[in-house]
């Protein structure tokens, strides 16, 4: 990586190894289907092989009655419907088992139980499904007109909700010379983690507990969840997020099988386990990235923007989930559309459409990675058009630091940053000018040259008033965490969030170290139980290390006048003569350590002053930033490709990120989780896709036909940081989980129209295989023959 | 998803995977590497009664070169065609497509004759074997009996193999000192199977002159004429137009794109076989 160095120790900004790393690199994590309960009995999920009809009947095979259940037969689930107080919205309701319709290819439609995974399988493949087809809709955009075939029969039209927005649109859009018009489409994905979904339940007689082991962002939630729906008290439920091998948005939602598998181990009393595979995956989890635009860009001579008009349309799925439900993507998607760059007239109108399809789910980057790539596409769009180079329009345009904090035109609220600086150094890290000279002079092999930029910004740690904005049933509020002092002067904590691959057992404990001093090693981050952590609404919309982290952060703060308290008495000082500086309470004359300080708080009481604070060394507190609109990260992402253009393959050559998260906690976390963003980012620009055929038939079903990028796809990404804290979050920090997956599919796309601009071609619609590319070259060849087309 | 309920035997020697096979009155798969049935099974597209595991019998294992040519026995894996550099020095086509035949992870495991039965029609082996004028030795209740491997691919997943058949061996002439050949793929990732795949051998010594594209709808077809116009007039003949001509007539079926990809594809075998 790129700056070795981090600031020295173990605190907030060191450099310092993932404690999480060593279970994992030995294969000792210990995932949901490492457990292995006695008497556990496996359920396998029979799903409709149709995407939308009435289901007329299911019947059981003979002899196996008791172990089909139907929707009938799971009477206690209540159906998951998921309320918005956004005008417009049409709530949807998903059985937890098709009932009268099934509305995609993958729906569950029946539950099976036995001994091992094969046998239900045998079991499930005789079932037989009476199901009388109804046309499906595959296409958002005749769903959208659409009102004869309906996804949801009491809904007038298949519209989830439209968003209108507007300010000064008219006004400045008039002042233009320059209009520049593009369409712009992101296929269908699948996120893909690489465990799956998994949960196992049983009944816990002792504690009279529905225990819920599932692989969850959000355990808590999940508790609310399956209380809401099973009709039980939340206190009968303890949900455990064990190691969990990826979430990326789609386990931060309640799902249909944990319910029915729930269900099972409370109304039986046994353990049940479901186990989702791959091939279940990519079908029924095909639910995110696919966005389309049409954005017209209004801009001065220069290309100097002035005004946006867009169109999105956004393919919904066939049901809005639990509790995020599917108003927060077109709302994100309106909301970011405008990204980083400083213009005064806007207007939006975004459809959410409901399709036969898996519904739609928060993806890391949650709608960013779409509107990015519309406006950064755009923005190379408006340079071609006043022929200018894409990098100085796109920084000219971006917001200058002297109008931080700027209220942006979609209303947004960014708190801080240098945002044209970032793209400089970017320009500068890469060499481009280098590459201009490079590209000039041609490839001996033949292939094009091309340079791409992208910037943007990452909304982080939104709290309560934007998501009340987005309408959802269950908005995040302060997060808490304990802070516990162990008798022998360690320290324990315990969040709410759940850290998978986030690194947090170890930020976390960074955070506490700043302000306690403990060793990191002596530091416990319990995660993941809603036993015995305190509520929080999860991990998502990167908001874990400025919310938990904010937390811990108060909580050890908290307990540090306790400690000076109890020491001060030790060291035979007044209180406000002594002050804590490293794990010791240090006085006039001597010093005592947080280990005896605690010993006589827990052990040995009878040393302790009389008016020591009856709370202890224990303290569980509450913390949102100041202002909670927001902490915005921005990163710029520019990179070299070089386009083959005999058969469409594309090399990234170099590509350079350079990225503000505000304070960092760890610089080598900050950049794992870059380089994992970009490698979804590559993904999704080159790679993935969940094609349907036009009777709603996933064609990607394997990994044989959804490509995922590996190892030697990935290029080797230089990574560097500046950082502006937020002046509204505790310590500065800023959150950053998403990011990387946002900017690529921008910058590729962006530096393969750079390579293929003499040629005429112009690509805008994910992911760009080589076959797309081919045939983008041949259009353009037939369009232009004059020009000299490989 | 899990396959459906098969038995499995091991048998150790050819004759006794036969009779097992003829046993089992059509019920019954041979299986190798798996790295094809595997999948097939688990998504219940298959459902063989069982399985008969030729993977570990001694005869089919081995490589030998046995006057002029490479006898190589149908479960040796990619992996260890790409390790016998030495043995396979008059053959160094071999190891080299080998090497390129998906990861490694699966090339330990999957095998040439699994390959070969298979028929997948991006797979690496058919168009290599064809290339290489290899002969395929299959064996069965009806005895044994060899099959140019030119002709032994049908149609995709389709061979001459008989349903009780199996495939004993492959036998490639060894190239002379002054063979040139030529391999190039197209993928859109690294261990994918290929959007576009040809391979030249050109043998003046032994009078050969094969070009062969691959990654098609069927089974790899030979540029016979393009092969011939190269050995006689050398790299003149290898132009652009030529090429594009070449693919054009052999697979009519492509579209413009796919005719464009195989082209280049072509061109560059050729290439990397001329300037060996
Ligand atoms: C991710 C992935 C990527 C791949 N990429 C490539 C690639 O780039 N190029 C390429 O060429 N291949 C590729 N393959 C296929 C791989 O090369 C397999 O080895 C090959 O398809 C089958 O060989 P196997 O030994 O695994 O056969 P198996 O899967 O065991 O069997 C395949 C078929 O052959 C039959 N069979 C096996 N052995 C015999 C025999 N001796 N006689 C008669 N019938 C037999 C079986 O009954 C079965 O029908 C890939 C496979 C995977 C999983």
């Amino acid at each position: 990586m790129s700056e070795l160095h981090g600031k020295p120790g173990q605190g907030i900004g060191a450099r310092v190894p993932r404690k999480e790393d060593a279970r994992h690199l030995h294969g000792r994590g210990n995932f949901v289907s490492d457990l292995i309960f006695p008497g556990q009995r496996e359920v396998v999920f029979l799903r409709s092989p149709i995407a939308h009809g009435i289901l007329r009947g299911i019947t059981k095979p003979a002899g196996f009655e008791s172990v089909v259940y139907a929707r009938a037969d799971i009477a206690g689930i209540r159906n998951i419907e998921a309320p918005s107080t956004l005008p417009t919205y049409k709530l949807s309701t998903q059985p937890p088992l098709a009932q009268g319709k099934v509305r995609f290819v993958g729906e569950p439609v029946a539950m099976v139980v036995a001994k091992t995974r094969a046998e239900a399988e045998d079991i499930a493949e005789q079932i037989q499904l009476d199901i009388e087809e109804l046309p499906a809709l595959v296409d958002a955009h005749r769903a959208r007109l659409d009102t004869d075939v309906r996804v949801h029969n009491e809904w007038s039209d298949n519209l989830f909700l439209t968003l209108d927005f507007d300010n000064n649109f008219e006004a400045e859009s008039k002042k233009a010379t320059i209009v520049v018009t593009r369409e712009i489409n992101l296929a269908r994905q699948a996120m893909v983690p690489m465990e799956g979904r998994a949960i196992v339940a049983h009944w816990d007689d002792r504690a009279g507990q529905l225990i819920v082991y599932t692989s969850t962002q959000a355990p808590h939630v999940i508790r609310v969840g399956l209380a809401q729906f099973l009709g039980i008290d939340e206190g009968m439920i303890r949900v455990i997020s064990p190691d969990v091998g990826g979430g990326f948005g789609l386990k931060c939602v309640l799902w249909p099988e944990e319910l029915c598998v729930a269900w099972l181990a409370l109304t039986q009393k046994k353990p049940f386990r479901y186990i989702e595979d791959r091939r279940e995956h990519l079908t029924a989890g095909a639910n995110c990235r696919q966005h389309h635009y049409t954005v017209t860009a209004y801009a001065d001579q220069r290309g100097r923007l002035l005004a946006l008009d867009a169109q999105i349309t956004i393919d919904g799925g066939a049901y809005s989930n639990w509790p995020f439900t599917i108003g927060l993507e077109p709302g994100q998607a309106t909301g970011n559309l405008p990204g980083p760059y400083e213009f005064k007239g806007y207007r939006c109108k975004t459809y959410c459409v409901a399709t036969n399809k898996p519904g739609f789910l928060p993806y890391r980057g949650v709608a960013r990675t779409g509107v990015c790539f519309a406006m950064e596409l755009i923005m190379d769009a408006i340079a071609r058009a006043v022929d200018r180079d894409p990098y100085e329009v796109r920084y000219e345009n971006l917001i200058p630091p002297q109008l931080m904090p700027y209220n942006n035109v979609s209303r947004k609220h960014y708190d801080s940053g240098d945002y044209p600086r970032a793209l400089a150094m970017v320009r500068e890290k890469l060499d481009y000018d280098g590459w201009l000279a490079r590209k000039a002079q041609g490839e001996p092999d033949g292939r094009l040259i091309g340079i791409g930029f992208a910037s943007y910004c990452e909304q982080s740690a939104h709290g309560t008033s934007v998501f009340a904005s987005w309408g959802l049933p269950l908005i995040p509020g302060y997060d808490q965490a304990t802070v516990r002092t162990t008798p022998d002067g360690g320290l324990e904590i315990r969040v709410g969030v759940h850290s998978h691959g986030q690194g947090m057992e170890t930020t976390l404990a960074q955070v506490a170290h700043e302000v306690v001093g403990v060793p990191i090693e002596r530091i416990r981050v319990v995660h993941g139980d809603t036993g015995i952590t305190p509520f929080s609404t999860g991990t998502y919309a990167s908001r874990s290390i400025v919310m938990a982290g904010g937390a811990v952060g108060r909580a050890c703060q908290t307990l540090l006048p306790r400690y000076i308290h109890i020491g001060a008495h030790l060291l035979k000082c007044k209180p406000d003569d002594a002050r804590f500086e490293k794990s010791e309470v240090v006085g006039p004359n001597g010093r005592v350590s947080l280990k005896e300080i605690a010993t006589a708080w827990f052990l040995r009481p009878e040393r302790l002053p009389v008016d020591v604070d009856r709370d202890g060394l224990e303290a569980t507190v509450g913390y949102k930033p100041t202002v909670d609109t927001g902490a915005f990260t921005y990163a710029s992402h520019g990179a070299v490709i070089a386009v083959d253009p005999e058969v469409g393959g594309i090399e990234i050559l170099d590509y350079v990120i350079v990225e503000d998260c505000g304070t960092m906690v760890n610089p080598m976390v900050v950049e794992g989780q870059t380089l994992g963003g970009v490698a979804q980012g590559i993904g999704t620009a080159m790679f993935e896709e969940s094609p349907y055929d036009a009777n709603g038939q996933p064609l990607a079903s394997t990994f044989m036909d959804y490509t995922m990028p590996g190892a030697t796809e990935i290029p080797a990404i230089r990574i560097y940081h500046t950082e502006s804290p937020s002046p509204y979050t505790l310590f500065g920090i800023k959150g950053m989980g998403e990011g990387g997956a946002i900017a690529p599919p921008a910058v590729i796309f962006n530096g393969v129209n750079d390579a293929l601009k003499d040629l005429g071609v112009e690509v805008n619609e994910t992911p760009l295989t080589p076959k797309k590319l081919l045939e983008a070259i041949e259009r353009a060849r037939q369009a232009h023959p004059q020009r000299k087309v490989a | 998803m899990k396959s459906a309920k098969f038995d499995y035997t091991r048998p150790h020697d050819v004759r006794a995977a036969i009779h097992a096979l003829a046993d089992a009155l059509g019920e019954a798969k041979f299986l190798a590497g798996g790295q094809s049935l595997g999948p097939m099974l688990n998504l219940r597209l298959t459902r063989p009664k069982l399985l008969v595991d030729v993977s570990r019998i001694e005869a089919l294992r081995s490589i030998d070169v046995v006057n002029g040519s490479i006898r190589i026995g149908a479960a040796v894996t990619h992996a260890e065609i790409e390790d016998a550099g030495a043995s396979l020095a008059r053959n160094a086509m071999l190891p080299a497509v080998a090497r390129e035949i998906a990861y490694r992870t699966i090339r330990n495991r999957g095998t040439i004759g699994g390959s070969l039965a298979h028929a997948d029609p991006a797979a690496d082996w058919p168009l290599a074997l064809a290339a290489l004028d290899a002969v395929i030795i299959v064996n069965g209740p009806a005895g044994q009996r060899s099959i140019p491997s030119a002709r032994f691919m049908l149609a995709a997943f389709t061979t001459q193999l008989a349903d009780d058949e199996m495939i004993e061996a492959i036998i490639v002439p060894e190239l002379s000192p002054s063979a040139r050949w030529g391999t190039y793929k197209f993928c859109k990732r690294t261990g994918e199977f290929p959007d576009a795949a040809a391979m030249a051998v050109f043998d003046p010594a032994r009078r050969i002159a094969r070009v062969y594209v691959g990654a098609l709808s069927g089974a790899p077809v030979p540029l016979d004429a393009l092969a011939r116009g190269i050995a006689q007039q050398g790299a003149v003949a290898l132009t652009a137009t030529a090429v594009d001509r070449a693919i054009a007539m052999a697979v009519p079926e492509l579209d413009a794109v796919g005719r464009k990809m195989h082209a280049a594809t072509t061109m560059r075998a050729v290439q990397q076989a001329l300037a060996s």
